[in-house]
């Protein structure tokens, strides 16, 4: 019906409602390209301070050289999407000055959207780059400290070795937590009057543990035990004893994992199963506690991860686990790219685990949201 | 003897007067209904009767045997009163065969198959033995509370409690939950019954009670309740009805 520019003869009451304007974007595409050159300019500058830093070195010469092409070519991809939002800057000022308002803002958003594309790629380059000048400053003092490649293949095989030292902790720690958490937690719930004292001394032992930090559980079961002579108890490893006491730790945080996974079914399936003549014991076991165990995979997941960094704790005991192991290592040295390695290997461990509680989180949501 | 007496029975929540002293009896074989407006105690009273409430004061007396207070086995009670709730309470991780046999083989200690065989049989007997292997989120509304009616018959119950069982649900699958309790009726199970359906409850019922704010303000055969009720209270409930065009 509008042809353009075509507008209903004015009325006086009723006038036309003015079209909106796109939103401003000349500017930012102009910004977009600024910042595309100028991270480009940086990384060859970074490029050239590398290569007078490692001279000398197997990494110098060469190697700089053509790191620096690479890295500078994947900067100049990010002129694309930068061009992008200057053309279509330019194609949203030309459609608004020839009345076409919808495609005016439709190129805009396209243009700003470019636009905030190339900027955020150049921020996270950016950040790249001053990594690099740390690691380089004061003539590569800190890449020689952290990072020493020298060091850290030395240390590697001796770290990984003691690496299995914290994943047998780690690994029957969590077993047992799981089963004394869940002690705990039911005996958190337990009914009635006469299932006071029960839920009292639960509710105090989870607390109790929760407020002690878990290198002081290390430290006092560790060095205590043997002390005490307690039969059978203290003629136990020191691998034991932590994992004696990460279970005590970790089993009162678990506890309560379980306890707020049970309070979350629903109060109609206690009282359908209590209604059919089941007792309080196998509501939980056959009704609850199968329903609750499904929620409770992530956070559990979550603890455990966090359980496997604090084996790194055992080192207070003097078990040579991989961290003991790295600073044997770092002392012997005066560096400290042995605990790097420690670090990336504990990195290496866990990440994949942390995106599988992300993925389960996720898919429990969606099962949520099917209304499940 | 009544087989369910209810003897001046009271419930507080806090300082909140629930129920305040019912009395009711149901003979064996009879259809009794609890009809009032939404607060007035009917579910709290069924609960209470299920012992899924302790009770602060009265008696509840099962063929002459108080099930209520200290020393009642409420395991035994509910095993000789099956309840059925308005939100059907299937359990989500088990089949519908699962559902129906849990209680009698871990509580009832019948043996896995013939608990099987039996659930089959009241199962088709509800039109719902093709979903014996489904979950309840594969089954609709009307579906999932015949699989619930099914689950509490299966502990063989002497009488069941049914709470506003058709309130959930839309309003085509409301006959096919209804036909089976009037099934259940006419082979003369004994039922104690919430309900909103006014139809049925004047058709299904052998006595019809009118709750009020906790109390019992009138009883009697449905022709009486919904022809002719004592109470203006009653008479301005079954009004409010009418106006909602629900019956
Ligand atoms: N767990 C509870 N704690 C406190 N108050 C409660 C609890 N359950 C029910 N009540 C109160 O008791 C009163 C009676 O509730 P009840 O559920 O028995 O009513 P009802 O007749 O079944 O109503 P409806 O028709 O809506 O189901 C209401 O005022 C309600 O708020
Ligand atoms: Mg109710």
């Amino acid at each position: 019906m509008s042809s353009g520019t075509a507008v209903r003869p004015a009325d006086k009451q009723h006038e036309a409602r003015p079209a909106a304007a796109p939103r401003p974007c000349r500017l930012l595409a102009a910004a977009g390209l600024a910042g595309v050159l100028l991270t480009a300019a940086l990384t060859v500058a970074t490029g050239a301070g590398a290569h007078g830093a490692l001279v000398g070195t197997p990494w110098g010469g060469g190697t700089t050289w053509a790191l620096t092409a690479a890295a500078t070519a994947g900067v100049l991809v990010l002129l694309w999407p930068a061009l992008g939002a200057w053309r279509a800057a330019a194609a949203s000022a030309g459609a608004w000055s020839a009345g076409r308002a919808a495609d005016a803002r439709r190129e805009a958003a396209k243009s700003r959207e470019s636009a905030w594309t190339s900027l955020g790629w150049c921020l996270a380059a950016g950040t790249v780059l001053g990594l690099v000048w740390f690691l380089l400053a004061n003539d590569r003092a800190v890449q020689r400290t952290f990072l020493d490649g020298h060091v850290m293949s030395l240390s590697f095989a001796d770290i990984t070795n003691a690496l299995g030292t914290n994943l047998f902790i780690a690994v029957v720690a969590q077993v047992l937590v799981m089963v004394w958490g869940l002690a705990l937690a039911l005996a958190r719930l337990a009914p009635g009057r006469a299932g006071r004292p029960l839920r009292l001394l639960a509710v105090a032992y989870i607390d109790l543990f929760r407020a002690v930090p878990a290198i002081i559980i290390i430290y006092l079961v560790g060095f205590g035990l043997p002390l005490a002579e307690v039969p059978v108890l203290s003629d136990l490893s020191p691998t034991w004893f932590a994992i004696i006491a990460l279970t005590l730790t970790y089993g009162a945080y678990v506890a309560e994992v379980y306890r707020a996974g049970i309070d979350g079914v629903h109060a109609g399936q206690t009282a359908a199963a209590r209604s059919l003549g089941l007792s309080h014991g196998a509501t939980l076991r056959y009704v609850v506690v199968p329903q609750a165990g499904r929620r409770v995979v992530p956070p559990l997941l979550n603890d455990f991860i966090s359980l496997q960094k604090d084996t790194a704790l055992v080192n207070v005991i003097g078990t040579i686990d991989a961290f003991n192991q790295s600073k044997i290592f770092a002392a012997n040295h005066f560096n400290l790219s042995s605990v790097t390695v420690v670090a990336v290997l504990f990195i290496v461990m866990t990440i994949p685990q942390a995106r599988l509680v992300d993925h389960l989180v996720a898919r429990d949501a969606r099962a949520r949201a099917k209304g499940a | 003897m009544p087989f369910l007496e209810i003897d001046a029975v009271r419930k507080n929540y806090g300082p909140h007067e629930v129920l305040k002293g019912i009395d009711l009896s149901v003979e064996r074989h009879q259809v009794v209904t609890l009809i009032g407006a939404s607060g007035s105690g009917k579910s709290t009273l069924l609960r209470c009767v299920n012992a899924l409430e302790d009770i602060d004061g009265g008696e509840i007396r099962l063929d002459g045997d108080p099930v209520s207070g200290p020393g009642t086995d409420v395991n035994r009670l509910r095993r000789d009163v099956g309840m059925v709730f308005q939100s059907f309470n299937l359990f989500p991780h088990m089949s519908v065969l699962k559902n129906v046999c849990l209680a009698p083989v871990k509580i009832g200690g019948v043996p896995k198959a013939a608990a099987e065989e039996k659930a089959m049989a009241l199962l088709s007997r509800v039109g719902l033995a093709d979903k014996a292997g489904a979950h309840p989120d594969r089954l609709s509304g009307g579906q999932q509370q015949r699989v619930a009616i099914v689950r509490a018959l299966a502990m063989e119950p002497q009488a069941l409690l049914l709470d506003e069982i058709t309130s959930a649900l839309d309003p085509e699958l409301v006959a096919e939950v209804l036909n089976i309790v009037r099934e259940l009726a006419d082979d003369g199970m004994t039922m104690l019954l919430a309900t909103h359906e006014m139809g049925f409850a004047r058709e299904v019922s052998s006595k019809v009670c009118f709750l009020h704010q906790g109390v019992l303000l009138e009883e009697g055969p449905p022709e009486q309740i919904f022809g002719d009720p004592k109470e203006e209270r009653t008479r301005a409930f079954l009004r409010r009805i009418i106006e909602a065009g629900r019956l």
